[in-house]
């Protein structure tokens, strides 16, 4: 358990053995701040020839800051930057890249309509130059692709590609340009656990041939598996380093969160599975694009979760908003208790359903305006918190609303700047509390028990996206217990570890198609993996 | 140079910003009475003398600002739910006309044999209808096939207008104006009463404010403001949320066309009389320049339409007696709405020198 050094003093770089070479990146004493917050405290990190070295930190522990910053994005307050010994000058994305610095975003930054030539050429060459010289361009990325094992067809249609192979493009792409230095940020998270094997192999193939790599990631067992070094953020400090090969899972965690965690909690079964709450029959959605649902079939029990894994993308958005009422079916039927699922989401949640969405910031909220208002939006329409006064014309019970809202703040332990604050300015955790606790908190009389009528289906599309572990925790308890007080549940999830969590039956998409929904003891990770595959 | 986001806004912040905003645009527009070769103190002075320093100089200040504050709220009410309804200049014309063709005196007889408390009600329905059915298109197009409202808004005002020209010259002309193209007359019974004797300011600024006030109190306390307000800031969410998207925008594009409409009835009810090609020096795109002066604020709209028009009608007096063009009244509305917008930002941001 060698916690190699707590930079303490900023400024100090880490204690390394005496022996070790020049390194190729050295950063020192990176301080940023963003009004009051300290988004980077006097960071000090350096990255070997020939190393993996694994960024780790939740959400909003300065990660993408100080990856910015080394990009060149942003402009650090105060320290510098050294790459291959020589000052970066701070503020210029083209130095760093100049430099040899490559990043692969989570996001991929492609063109989805150019040939995989093209996208890789895209900005290499000048403006002014009359020709491409493609031929000899082709030439080099033939060779890349080959000397680190990624192989592409460069005249496919990057839009054609899969996301594993997209992402491929997207490392070659900074190859190309000569990169020695390459930060990749969350790179399994779109992928399959059979792709992510895949893409470590080409990690070691790549420092292997001298290349450093910076892997920025949350995911605690990928990052003992790949890395040699691990470097933990939070709250802007760099609190630890330590060798991969002498920390634990457990110990990570601690240094990301600030203490001891439980690990999420083992699965309790499902007692007392009751009566088909929901019913597709065949279900067939249109439009969308590539995600849409092909004759899906899936029942969903009351007392009961069901997980849905898959690569996202492959059909997951048509089943949410199937379900959350904004998209119709164009084949087959949906049953809710036995009647059809009108589509809209009006109806749907006045029907029972409680819907946590994918998107958080773009639909589960509307920033701009107050909590108070976010709280009871979707109930505002119901008697409890308008009434009529002129046809067409409800006058809101503002008293009522709030007290709605001001009781989900403290049931739901959502910390802000009170009801008054735009839903924006709440952080994703304290969010993700405010959208879960209007779905499941009935609007009621003000007195007494107001959660009698607890919610029948509870739709959560990826409920735990982006947040720590500790609102991860809280998310998957009360979804839990959601189900223990009887609701039918589907969570749809990227995350194979929360569906083993929290699925008693699991079931995989792929292509828009759904398999059999199986008890979760009778799958193994290979076969899930396999499946998201669609092998 | 770049824009951050500050963590929070300063109540001084607030307090300083609109100051600031009018300082700046007096600054810049004293450069320009400079340059015309007027003193910059005297021009100001015979500026807020004309527009505000009389009994008679407020009545022309307020006859002016009654069409304003109604084509302000149009935009302030379509703006806010993100509805970018350009075309008011048209519905103005469009709900002017209205007015006349139900109220006015045809064939050279009295029209209508309506009473008037009857027949008022009806040309101002008519003219409201006009107004919201000028805009039920756009708003269609807009939710149903994705066709920028900005456009079609914009380019329905030149087709009214032309509309309106061919009427004013062919069915509804007004046979005893000597050839000029101008409509037939407002039965005069249906004349809205002034408000102080022997001036022009009428009753239909209290209507206006009345409209000002019902705006803001649908806005802030019903469900259909919250629908407004959600579909403004973001409809996708609206959506999820239950509110009824399209049906909001589309009673959005009535209401706003409609109050477009009605300041074309009003005026002609209580100012002109009759229709003619030159009756709106522009208010229906005026009412965008007051209702972002206003930051899309329905009580607001009434004080920035009052700031407008006294600067209009400041800057006649001022004119006739230092000289300076008009025009500098533009230019001040102009800068005063560039500044506020600036101010407004830099509330809320800060400029970092990167």
């Amino acid at each position: 358990m060698a916690s190699l050094a707590m930079p303490s003093v900023p400024g100090t770089p880490p204690t390394m053995p005496a022996a070790e070479p020049p390194p190729v990146l050295r950063l020192e004493g990176i301080t940023k701040r963003f009004g009051r917050l300290v988004a980077n405290d006097a960071i000090s990190l350096t990255l070997q020839a020939g190393e993996v070295l694994a960024l780790l930190g939740e959400n909003g522990a300065g990660k993408s800051t100080l990856m910015s910053i080394l990009f060149g994005h942003y402009t650090a307050d105060a320290g510098r930057i050294e790459v291959f010994g020589r000052r970066l000058p701070p503020g210029h994305p083209k130095a760093a890249l100049a430099a040899g610095i490559g990043m692969v975003h989570q996001h991929f930054a492609l063109a989805d309509n150019l040939s995989v030539l093209d996208n890789v050429l895209m900005g290499t060459e000048p403006l002014w130059r009359p020709f491409s010289h493609r031929a000899q361009a082709r030439e080099r990325l033939r060779e890349v692709s080959e000397r680190f094992g990624l192989p592409v067809a460069p005249d496919a249609r990057v839009g054609d590609l899969s996301v594993g192979e997209r992402q491929r493009v997207e490392i070659l792409k900074a190859l190309y340009r000569g990169a020695r230095i390459l930060i990749l940020d969350e790179p399994t998270a779109v992928l399959t656990p059979q792709q992510s094997e895949a893409l470590f192999a080409t990690l070691a193939r790549m420092v292997a041939q001298g290349l450093s790599i910076i892997f920025i990631s949350h995911k605690l067992p990928e990052v003992l598996r790949v890395s040699h070094r691990v470097a933990v953020l939070r709250g802007g400090r760099l609190v630890a380093q330590a060798y991969a090969a002498d920390t634990t899972q457990a110990e990570l965690a601690r240094w990301m969160v600030g203490h001891a965690v439980a690990t999420t909690a083992r699965r309790r079964p499902a007692h007392g599975v009751g009566e088909a709450v929901c019913v597709l029959d065949r279900v067939d959605t249109e439009g969308g694009g590539d995600d849409r649902l092909e004759e899906v079939s899936l029942t969903l029990r009351a007392g009961e979760i069901v997980a849905i894994a898959g690569v996202s993308g492959n059909g997951q958005v048509a089943l949410a908003e199937l379900l959350c009422g904004l998209r119709r079916a164009s084949g087959g039927t949906v049953r809710l208790l036995g009647r059809p699922l009108p589509p809209a989401p009006a109806e749907v949640v006045a029907l029972g359903v409680a819907r946590v969405p994918e998107d958080r910031h773009a639909v589960g909220v509307i920033g701009d305006l107050p909590v108070w208002e976010n709280a009871v939006s979707e109930h505002l329409r119901g008697p409890v918190f308008s009434r009529p006064v002129l046809p067409g014309l409800r006058w809101v019970r503002r008293a009522a609303a709030r007290a709605h809202a001001r009781r989900i703040e403290a049931a739901y332990d959502v910390r802000g700047a009170g009801l008054d604050a735009p839903a924006r300015s709440l952080s994703g955790g304290n969010m993700q509390k405010l959208i879960l606790g209007r779905a499941l908190t009935e609007p009621g009389p003000p007195v007494g028990a107001w959660n009698e009528t607890p919610p029948r289906l509870i739709v959560a599309h990826q409920p735990t996206w982006g947040l720590d572990i500790g609102a991860v925790a809280y998310v998957h308890t009360q979804l839990i217990a959601a189900r223990d007080a009887g609701a039918a549940v589907l969570v749809i999830s990227d995350d194979l570890d929360e569906v083993l969590a929290l699925g008693d039956r699991v079931a995989v998409m792929h292509g828009g198609e759904l398999g059999m929904a199986r008890a979760a003891e009778h799958w193994t990770r290979q076969e899930i993996g396999l499946a998201m595959a669609g092998a | 140079m770049r824009l951050e986001r500050r963590p929070t806004t300063s109540r001084t912040a607030l307090v300083l910003a609109p100051l600031g905003a009018i300082a700046f645009t007096l600054a810049i527009s004293a450069l320009l009475v400079l340059w015309a070769g007027a003193p910059v103190g005297r021009t100001y002075a015979l500026l807020l003398q004309g527009g505000f320093g009389s009994v008679f100089a407020w009545s022309e200040t307020l006859t002016r600002a009654t069409p304003l504050i109604l084509t302000g709220l149009s935009a302030a009410i379509a703006f806010r739910a993100r509805l970018f309804n350009i075309g008011a200049e048209g519905q103005l014309y469009a709900g002017a006309l209205a007015a006349v063709a139900v109220g006015g005196m045809h064939g050279g007889g009295e029209g209508f044999a309506l009473a008037p408390w009857l027949l008022l009600p009806l040309a101002l329905a008519a003219a409201a209808v006009a107004g919201a059915l000028l805009l039920l298109g756009p708003a269609l197009l807009k939710r149903r096939l994705g066709v920028d409202e900005v456009v079609t808004t914009l380019l329905l005002n030149f087709i009214v207008l032309l509309g309106v020209s061919a009427l004013l010259d062919g069915p509804m002309k007004d046979p005893s104006a000597m050839g000029w193209p101008q409509s037939v007359s407002l039965q005069g019974a249906l004349e809205l009463g002034k408000l102080i004797p022997q001036t022009r300011v009428h009753t239909g600024l209290l209507g206006a404010m009345a409209l000002a006030v019902a705006a803001w109190v649908v806005m802030r306390h019903t469900v259909a403001g919250f629908d407004l307000r959600a579909v403004g800031a973001n409809a996708r969410a609206a959506e999820f949320a239950g509110v009824p998207v399209t049906r909001t925008v589309v009673a959005v594009a009535l209401c706003s066309g409609a109050l477009a409409g009605l300041a074309g009835a009003i005026e002609v009810a209580g100012r002109t009389g009759y229709v003619t090609l030159d009756m709106s020096p522009g208010y229906g795109y005026a009412g965008i320049v007051i209702a972002m002066l206003a930051g899309l604020h329905p009580l607001g709209v009434v004080a920035a339409a009052v700031f407008v028009a006294g600067v209009l009608v400041g800057a006649d007096t001022m004119s006739r007696a230092v000289g300076v063009p008009t025009y500098i009244a533009d230019v001040i509305v102009a800068t005063s709405l560039i500044a506020v917008l600036v101010a407004t930002l830099l509330t809320q941001f800060r400029i970092r020198a990167r």
